[in-house]
């Protein structure tokens, strides 16, 4: 059981990147990467939100979509799930922790619109069947956030130390930075079947 | 009457090359990096993104006086989400393949930023007709952007156009990393720059950042007065 969730969360991290295998979450990957403090505070509130948004749809389809046979409303349910979620998140936080609303909190309103939260959500439920249960379903909402993080900071480095590099006129700006994610998405390719070989296959 | 024409006119073709979504104003660029693995991908990613954009431009203009301002958000979603989930259904019935080779992609329009951007920055404010024609240029931009990259890594990564075989094996080994992730910010980092290099030709254009056409833009402080977001 604990070795099946090693799995998943390893798997969502290395294997199954949702920035550089899966093209979800790219807008703030090429916006908010250009410093590690923003880069690093974007990754935490997407997690945050993945977490969080995972632990409310997976019920609500299980539990109320599927029983009344009403699966195709997921999309529209979902997203509107997560949009209420996040502005319900920026209230609590604003109030309650301002300390944490600081550091998270200009990064939220962005959240609700970024594909990687509301994908993971649906993922997911394609995912579930007996040996995949809501466990499961949390543990991948935290491995994708964290991987999330891993791809964000990498290429902030990545970026730092573009900066500096004499590029040429033509590719300066946003074409150079879509090669370097090119060349560390190449790199991310080079994690395929890691997961099998730490873990064993589950 | 004819001046009015013309600028019907305007509003469609610009969404095409002046304002192109993708390689212009940078929006939507993940379902430009995922389902252009091959074209006929491209076209079926393309031509749904176009039928929501329509739509729910026609019916965001209609509502446009009805919305009250602080709920705008939420209600532009809803009815793009609406339409996602429609078109999403058709596509099951009448083209299952595609349905299967887009797979999360087409739900995933729902949060496209093209969608929502057209929506705030031009659906809410014109009328039903230019709104329908801006929607339809931006779909068929969003269209043709997506069908030149699927068409180069399907080609390049394959050997093939439109699934027939193009270049054969004996004389071209298919490029295969092309119809891998990295080909695709590979493709599109080319690409961008050649949109780029064309466009500093004519010199009123003005910058744009990555972040700068996304609709939530203003209230995000990470990209206002900062330079954290898009292309410097």
């Amino acid at each position: 059981m604990l070795r099946s969730f090693i799995y998943v969360f390893l798997a969502a991290i290395l294997t199954e990147n949702y920035i550089l295998t899966k093209f979800l979450g790219i807008c703030p990957f090429l916006g908010v990467s250009k410093k590690l403090n923003t880069a690093v505070g974007m990754s935490a509130a997407v997690t945050f939100v993945m977490l969080l948004a995972t632990a409310v749809t997976y019920p609500i389809y299980m539990k109320l979509l599927v029983p009344k046979g009403l699966e195709y409303l997921q999309t529209i349910v979902f997203i509107l799930v997560i949009a209420a979620l996040v502005q319900l998140v920026e209230i609590v936080l604003k109030k309650y922790i301002p300390a944490l609303y600081k550091a998270l909190g200009i990064y939220l309103p962005l959240i609700t619109t970024n594909c990687a939260v509301l994908g993971v959500t649906m993922l997911v439920i394609e995912k579930s069947g007996t040996d995949y249960g809501y466990a499961h379903a949390l543990v991948n909402a935290l491995g994708t956030g964290v991987g999330y993080l891993v791809a964000m900071v990498l290429f902030a480095g990545v970026r730092e130390r573009l900066e500096d590099a004499d590029v040429p006129d033509f590719l300066k700006g946003l074409p150079i930075t879509l090669i370097a994610a090119a060349i560390l998405a190449v790199s991310f390719n080079a994690f395929a079947g890691i997961v099998d070989g730490l873990v064993g296959t589950v | 009457m004819k001046k009015g024409n013309k600028n019907l006119g305007r509003e469609f073709t610009k969404g095409i090359i002046k304002e192109n979504p993708v390689l212009c104003l940078l929006l939507g660029t993940c379902p430009t990096l995922a389902v252009t693995t091959a074209a006929v991908n491209a076209i079926g990613m393309g031509v749904a993104a176009t039928i929501v954009l329509v739509l729910s431009n026609v019916v965001i203009s209609l509502l446009r006086k009805v919305i009250p301002d602080t709920v705008r958000i939420p209600a532009y979603i809803t009815v793009i989400a609406g339409f996602v989930s429609i078109v999403q259904m058709l596509v099951k019935a009448y083209a299952p393949s595609i349905d299967e080779s887009l797979g999360i992609y087409l739900p995933l329009i729902v949060v496209n930023c093209i969608i929502l951007g057209r929506a705030e920055m031009y659906a809410s404010k014109n009328s039903v007709l230019p709104s329908a024609l801006d929607g339809l240029g931006m779909g068929v931009g969003f269209t043709a952007a997506m069908l030149l990259m699927g068409m180069i890594r399907e080609l390049l990564g394959a050997g093939t156009l439109f699934g027939v075989t193009v270049l054969p094996e004996s004389i071209f080994t298919p490029i295969t990393i092309m119809i891998l992730p990295a080909g695709g910010f590979f493709v599109f980092g080319l690409l961008v720059a050649l949109a780029q290099k064309l466009r500093r030709i004519t010199p009123k254009e003005k910058e744009q950042s990555g972040c700068g056409g996304c609709p939530l833009a203003g209230k995000c402080s990470a990209v206002k007065g900062k330079e954290d977001c898009g292309n410097a």
